[in-house]
């Protein structure tokens, strides 16, 4: 859902880049407090992840596809300031290297997906682990759900904007971006809990939910 | 298992590569804000960037396509990956400060 130039109108655009220099400028002062020399090369390779991983492109119907968002993933591994810096780095590299998402829509995109996507995976997961505890399903489950709803509500904000700006009516637009990213959700949630349960073997230190709590 | 986990990190990007290299295998649909756009008629609104480095990941220059997508999604996650490991260097707690003068 990364979108171009021309979607959105001045007001929106505006608004997209106050709200995200906002959530970022707070990301970059809690980064700064409280990111470990260990997770400095984490981060790295989260952002290189999700870069490649949302280059695949999986069909869900009608000829139409998604890919990976990676927010709620990011959440859950680093905690929710880091994650947020990781997506801003994917979705900048995206715009100024590859033309995805627009220049101008720079500032909405890091709302929907850096700021919005990332909040929702993270809030989602940690609530539900709390809920049902440190089993390894707890984990899967809490995942599955975070990252599919971090991916629809990102699409739902996406669609207000659209709709502001007056691209696309209101009673058009939500339910539209609404159902196909529910679609989408469904891939999101699968590929996180697949990565989940790679790290479950290989790291299962980075999926403790002391881990995680301690960093937010 | 310690020089396992130190290391963990490249074990990581080498995954990451090894995805990139499956870049030529993603479906070609427009993805859900595309398909919105098209259906509902708003897509003809979308400008074109004002420059253009790797458009619509296929890097320039390159006659075989699969190609030229693998070598644009290697380019772009080493310099992801850059670019995420030199913000967290920048950013990082720096362990030595908490402990001045102790």
């Amino acid at each position: 859902m990364h979108i171009p130039d021309g979607f959105l109108n001045t007001g929106t655009t505006v608004a997209a880049w106050a709200v995200s220099a906002g959530g970022l400028g707070y990301a970059v002062r809690r980064v700064n407090r409280e990111l470990g020399e260990r997770q400095v090369p984490l981060m790295g390779v989260t952002a290189a992840f999700i870069f490649a991983a949302q280059m695949l492109n999986f069909t869900v119907a009608g000829g139409t596809s998604g890919h990976l968002l990676g927010g709620a993933l990011a959440a859950i591994l680093l905690g929710p300031w880091p994650a947020m810096l990781v997506l801003t780095s994917v979705l900048v590299v995206q715009a100024l290297l590859f033309q995805d998402g627009g220049l101008l829509a720079l500032g909405a995109n890091i709302l929907n997906m850096a700021v919005i996507g990332v909040l929702v995976g993270w809030v989602t997961y940690t609530s539900l682990r709390r809920l049902f505890g440190e089993k390894t399903w707890a984990t899967m489950v809490s995942g599955f759900i975070a990252a599919w709803l971090s991916v629809v509500i990102a699409s739902l904000a996406c669609a207000a904007e659209l709709a502001l700006s007056g691209t696309s009516p209101w009673q058009v637009a939500v339910p539209a971006m609404g159902l196909v990213h529910m679609l989408i959700g469904i891939g999101e949630g699968l590929i996180t809990v697949a990565v989940l349960a790679f790290l479950k073997v290989t790291r299962p230190d980075l999926l403790s939910l002391h881990h995680t709590a301690s960093q937010a | 298992m310690d020089i396992f986990k130190r290391y963990w990190w490249i074990a990581g990007l080498l995954l990451a590569i090894v995805l990139a290299l499956l870049s030529p295998l993603a479906s070609p649909h427009p993805d859900g804000l595309e398909r919105v756009a098209e259906d509902t008629g708003f897509i003809e609104r979308a400008r074109e960037a004002p420059f253009q480095v790797i458009p619509d990941y296929v890097f320039p220059g390159i006659e075989n396509e699969a190609v030229a997508t693998i070598i644009a999604g290697v380019v772009g996650t080493l310099v992801v990956f850059g670019v995420g490991y030199g913000l967290a260097l920048a950013l990082r707690r720096r362990e030595h400060q908490s402990h001045r003068g102790a």
